[in-house]
């Protein structure tokens, strides 16, 4: 009959409760109406809803990096978007200057940007007190974006770079948009199914009981500044496989798609949709994704809006929308045990 | 010839510097008063400029005045609303979550001041006409001597009013240790207060002095926060002096290198390259070696703290 | 009383008693919730049950400005000294509650008049002083209130033999004076030595109270506390 079984302490009592099996098949139930609804999107939606959701399934893969880097392990990352220009302007260079294959280029821009993370991430996280890793982070961003508007003869300066091919395998074009749409899910699944293998890993739960408790998971020989560091670069090197799905997607990039404030809205994005939780991600990118879609009549108001909503969001759900889930467990599927 | 270019170069690089340094200091006392790292801090003084010239032309007003009025209502906007609405409610939840809700606040700013004011940089006026002015050959701006001018009575009237008065050595203890501020009774909660308003001051102040130079543009909030940080960091946040220091620093440092970068020889070579666009790398650079040899900043002390 | 940081309970229906113009002390082993009961007593901590009675009046859940006002005083655990500021204005602020600046001058002449040493470092940086003299200053600014009611906790730790001699002399001429003083202390036996109460707290509850020659003669204290932990 129940499915799992709590104990907690409340006051002196011991109580136990169950969830409610319902619980399971409405989350189950949801979760695979929402992956069917994804694969047949196409038949009802134009070019236009496939680039949106295109849009969503990069925001969210670099979101769910950045999820690893400030979720689970607790350090700021304001350099996501500077991870994705790494990413973008990696796999697009090696494409078009050296002729390098798609593929390939993916996986050298992957591991250039897990790279990277390793060499910035090693200084900012030495220091456990304090958010090194956010002041090193930011400056690195910046200094990025220098370098990519400056050495015009390698990136073409602001004026960016056009014409990025997209995939194909196998001689199969990805060209089309239902195509790269498909392309797009599927390493938005790939990113999704590392991520729930890291945390279901030993290593993902040493992740978990860092987070809940420091001290103690120190003493029993964890390294801390190890799991964050390995967090910190693998979260980037996702952010690197945006960059590519964004220069796929949009054929074009330049220095200011990666700027600074880009890499502060994934940090919002993954705040509002819920840190620390593997559906959070997909909540935040879909929200600002979505946002000026829904919202038409409020025009240019909708990043003012999002604003407000981060800030309403961190005063009354410090854990996101995502953390409205257990809540709504609790109060609706639970149920108390006699004992 | 060559030394006075960078005496020249030095009296420009002090200017900026002073309004650097309003940028840090400000930013730094919140963070040790409060905790608060604000990223918000350049958006508020992008947007002083706004209100400074939005105020001049609604009541046609001069400089000076608009200036003053401007201070009141920054003080009240991102001194007292700020420090009871955003930063209050969220300190007790970390300070992760506050950092967040201040970017957020940032690109609220942002983005009203682009809707509001449009997305073009708009002129600003300076206190002062410049004239240059030679002393034996050198060369120098009165805009920048009125800016430095203006800027170290704002700081020294800051040190004096934090060194020399109950109030601010109170300020000053709870910087360095708020529990023990709090057992001998001092109110910490308007020592916090405080330092909300004197940040929202000097943030006006810093408007008033850097956008003649750089105009009022919506977008500039970036650089001024990125400025501030870098100056708290280098310098060392968890002092005032550290701050300071690191504004001025990163003031010379820009002009320096702006000028020095654009011909750069290589050696054994006949190349000469532009490098002034990566002036920024320099502080950046820097801003990450700090991190790395120095974590407190080059004038900071390490914390210690117990109770 | 019941008190804790957050949602866990450190102090669970802890009972103590402070006698008048006495030293009692506090011992228990490390983490038992000693300086958390100082805490709580102080306004640092909220308090979740019970009551803290000082004369007759109620100071449950006064704010440490109103408890100085009423004649009480707290020197923490560690370092309590504002390391940037002159010797002078640390001193200075020890006498917040007395709301006079003329006063507080007064009396901080009176403390230098006992404390030499600070006056001949007045003007220096409080981070400057070595760690017995930043102790003194503690000691001293929480004097200035000439307090009625003194809570110090482990006064010795990190002080020379001699120097823990004389922080001890210190508290004692205090005790003669009429100041009730609470301390906590590591070094068991030599504090419950000097003291006239001895208070045993364990685990965040009251194990034993009674006369310090009391607590030192019981066999299990003894054997607890005593046996092996006397360092000097
Ligand atoms: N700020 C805090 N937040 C949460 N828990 C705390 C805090 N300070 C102390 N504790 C916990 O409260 C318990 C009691 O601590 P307390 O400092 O009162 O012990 P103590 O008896 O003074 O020990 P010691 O002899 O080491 O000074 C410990 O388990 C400690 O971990
Ligand atoms: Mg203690």
């Amino acid at each position: 009959m129940s499915s799992k079984l709590n104990s907690t302490i409340q006051g002196q009592q011991l109580v136990k409760t169950e969830t409610l099996k319902s619980f399971d098949y409405l989350t189950w139930g949801l979760a695979i109406a929402l992956i069917i609804g994804l694969i047949l999107a196409p038949l009802w939606l134009k070019n236009y809803g496939l680039i949106l959701l295109c849009t969503w399934a990069f925001r969210t893969v670099a979101v769910q990096g950045l999820n690893l880097t400030m979720g689970y392990a607790g350090q700021v990352s304001l350099a996501q978007a500077a991870f994705m220009g790494v990413g973008a302007y990696t796999s697009t260079l090696l494409i078009l200057k050296a002729g390098v294959n798609y593929w390939l280029a993916l996986i050298i821009a992957l591991l250039i940007s897990l790279l990277i993370g390793f060499l910035i991430g090693f200084p900012a996280l030495r220091i456990k007190e304090g958010h090194y890793l956010a002041f090193v982070t930011l400056g690195f961003a910046n200094l990025i974006w220098l370098v990519l508007r400056n050495e015009q003869w390698l990136t073409n300066g602001p004026l960016g770079i056009r014409d990025i091919p997209r995939p194909s395998i196998f001689g199969y074009s990805l060209f089309e948009p239902i195509r790269f749409y498909y392309f797009s899910l599927i390493m938005l699944a790939l990113v999704t199914l590392v991520v729930w293998f890291i945390l279901r890993s030993p290593w993902g739960r040493a992740f978990k009981a860092l987070r809940d408790n420091p001290a103690r998971s120190e003493s029993l020989g964890l390294s801390q500044t190890t799991y964050t560091l390995l967090a910190f670069a693998i979260g980037s090197a996702f952010a690197g496989v945006a960059g590519v799905m964004q220069a796929g997607l949009v054929e074009f990039i330049d220095p200011d798609s990666f700027v600074l404030w880009r890499g502060l809205l994934l940090v919002m994005m993954l705040v509002v949709g819920g840190s620390g939780s593997l559906i959070g991600p997909f909540i935040g990118a879909a929200i600002v994704t979505l946002l000026p879609e829904w919202l038409r009549f409020t025009g240019e108001y909708y990043l003012v809006i999002f604003g407000l909503g981060v800030i309403i969001v961190m005063r009354y759900f410090p854990k996101g929308l995502a953390g409205l889930l257990p809540f709504v467990k609790k109060r609706f599927f639970t149920r108390e045990v006699q004992s | 010839m060559q030394l006075q270019f960078f005496v020249q170069l030095l009296v420009s690089g002090i200017a900026t510097g002073a309004i650097y340094a309003l940028m840090a200091v400000g930013f730094a006392l919140l963070w040790q008063t409060s905790g608060t790292i604000n990223f918000a801090q350049g958006e508020f003084i992008m947007v002083s400029s706004f209100i400074i010239l939005w105020l001049m032309g609604l009541l046609h007003i001069g400089l000076v005045p608009a200036f003053f009025l401007a201070m009141f209502i920054s003080m009240f906007i991102f001194g007292f609303l700020f420090k009871r609405i955003l930063v209050d409610p969220l300190l007790k939840y970390g300070d992760v979550p506050l950092i967040i809700a201040t970017i957020g606040l940032g690109m609220i700013i942002r983005e009203l001041t682009r809707i509001f004011w449009g997305a073009n940089a708009l002129p600003f006026p300076s206190l002062v006409k410049n004239k240059i002015l030679i002393f034996g050959g050198l060369r120098v701006g009165t805009a920048d001597l009125v800016t430095i001018a203006v800027a170290i009575v704002i700081i020294a009237a800051l040190q004096l009013f934090l060194n020399k008065t109950f109030v601010g050595r109170s300020m000053e203890a709870t910087a360095q240790n708020q529990d023990v501020a709090r057992i001998l009774g001092i109110n910490v909660d308007r020592m916090i207060l405080y330092t909300f308003l004197i940040n929202a001051f000097l943030v006006t102040s810093a408007a008033l002095l850097v956008t003649p130079k750089l105009l009022a543009k919506f977008s500039s909030g970036e650089t001024f926060g990125l400025i501030a940080f870098m100056a708290a960091i280098i310098g060392g946040f968890n002092q005032v002096r550290g701050a300071l220091i690191g504004g001025f620093l990163i003031g010379i440092i820009d002009n320096l290198a702006k000028f020095y970068l654009a011909r750069v020889h290589l050696p054994f070579t006949d190349i000469t390259l532009n490098l002034s666009p990566y002036a920024l790398a320099i502080p950046l650079l820097l801003l990450i070696g700090v991190i790395l040899f120095k974590p407190e900043g080059i004038f900071g002390r390490k914390e210690e703290r117990s109770i | 009383m019941v008190a804790g940081y957050g949602a866990t309970t450190i102090l669970n229906s802890t009972t103590i008693e402070v006698h008048e113009a006495a030293l009692t002390t506090v011992i228990g082993p490390n983490g038992a919730g000693k300086s958390t009961l100082f805490k709580a007593i102080f306004g640092m901590l909220p308090i979740r049950e019970g009551k803290i009675l000082l004369e007759g009046q109620d100071i449950t859940h006064l704010k440490p400005l109103a408890l100085l006002e009423k004649g009480m005083a707290y020197v923490p655990q560690g370092r309590n000294i504002f390391p940037q500021l002159s010797v002078e204005h640390n001193l200075e602020f020890g006498g917040i509650s007395l709301k006079n600046l003329q006063e507080t001058r007064v009396r901080m002449e009176k403390v230098y008049e006992q404390f030499p040493i600070l006056k001949a470092r007045a003007k220096k940086q409080a981070g400057t002083l070595s760690g017995g003299e930043q102790k003194m200053l503690e000691i001293g600014r929480a004097m200035l209130l000439e307090p009625k009611l003194l809570l110090i906790d482990e006064p010795s730790i990190g002080l020379s033999p001699i120097l823990v001699q004389q922080t001890f002399d210190l508290l004692l001429a205090l005790r003669d004076r009429g100041v009730s003083i609470l301390m906590i202390e590591q070094n068991a036996k030599k504090a419950l030595g000097i003291s006239d109460y001895g208070i045993v707290l364990q685990q965040g509850r009251l194990a034993m109270a009674g006369t310090a020659q009391g607590i030192l003669n019981h066999p299990e204290i003894g054997h607890l506390f005593l046996g092996g932990v006397v360092k000097v």
